[in-house]
């Protein structure tokens, strides 16, 4: 596990995320390489007005923020970093008012790449509502000297 | 024998009108923000620029999870407006009646792919779906966005969903 003062720092960085505070996310923990990121349901981001299920894109934002900061809390990851490509699989409606709860996991971290696969819950955590794979850049430090 | 051609406005009206309603009726797409433009049966997806789209503040850049959302809604709008353009254009559908209480039921995603060329500058984001196949059960869509200029995209994405009952 990593430390508690990482975690908060890295809770400021979910926070300074301004898309990701529009939607009320919560980062629930880190550790190296794991995210846990959840979001409450609210009737602003419905996706069909007929059952109250949250629209797609909302849980996408979810995940992609998950994978994001699975990436940047891995021992060998990045200090910055950006979505390249990222793949959603809908299993099921996620239960209209229920919290939506992403975990996500860096699994593999090369010079420039980081691969991630995660998973988004509600209440029933037994049946997944979504799973994600996504591969997203690693930008390094410029050493000093280097352009800016 | 068909009789005159109805008035431009006649016409435009119930189409804008069936595709704002279609629009409005979605408490999402009202909170991102996203337009329709119509051009005939095109649609061009249009999301306005706000602090709020922001992923990464320092560079600054949209966030990668507000453009799949951008891509998708776009997707799914395009493939209902175009049934549901099928029906009006056929008379089976009263454009009149679709409204949020009595919108088509939408089609579901079944998996979305993003493919991000270049990162979202902060300035409106524009995406064009073309459907390349609808079946009965299923559909296949893809979604080109871009920004400043049309020639270089700055994602782009594949999806196939469920069409709902009929």
């Amino acid at each position: 596990m990593s430390k508690p003062d990482s975690l908060e720092i890295a809770r400021q960085f979910i926070a300074t995320l301004p898309h990701s505070r529009a939607l009320g996310m919560h980062l629930d923990a880190l550790s190296d390489g794991v995210a846990v990121i959840s979001m409450p349901w609210d009737a602003r981001f419905v996706g069909d007005p007929a059952t109250g299920v949250i629209h797609g894109g909302a849980v996408s934002a979810l995940m992609d923020t998950a994978a994001g900061a699975a990436v940047i809390c891995h021992p060998a990851g990045a200090a910055v970093t950006a979505t390249l490509d990222l793949r959603i699989d809908y299993m099921r409606a996620a239960t209209p008012g229920q919290r939506i709860t992403a975990r996500a996991e860096c699994h593999h971290v090369t010079r420039s790449v980081a691969f991630v696969r995660a998973t988004a819950f509600d209440a029933d955590e037994g049946r997944p509502v979504a799973q994600a794979v996504g591969a997203f850049t690693v930008d390094r430090p410029v050493k000093a000297g280097g352009a800016a | 024998m068909k009789g005159q051609p109805e008035p431009v406005q006649v016409v435009k009206t119930r189409r804008d009108g069936a595709l704002n309603r279609l629009v409005a009726g979605v408490p999402y797409i009202q909170w991102m923000g996203i337009r329709f433009d119509r051009r005939g049966d095109e649609l061009t997806a249009i999301l306005p620029f706000r602090d709020e789209l922001i992923g990464n503040p320092f560079l600054p850049a949209l966030h990668g999870g507000a453009i799949a959302a951008f891509l998708e809604v776009a997707a799914i709008i395009e493939l209902s407006w175009s049934s549901l353009w099928e029906e009006m254009e056929a008379g089976k559908l009263d454009p009149a009646g679709v409204d949020s209480a009595h919108l088509p039921p939408l089609p579901r995603t079944i998996d979305f792919t993003v493919d991000y060329l270049r990162s979202g500058l902060p300035r409106d984001a524009y995406a064009r779906a073309r459907v390349n196949r609808s079946g009965r059960r299923y559909a296949s869509v893809h979604v080109e966005a871009w920004q400043d200029n049309r020639a270089r995209l700055f994602a782009q994405a594949t999806g196939h969903f469920l069409m709902p009952e009929r």
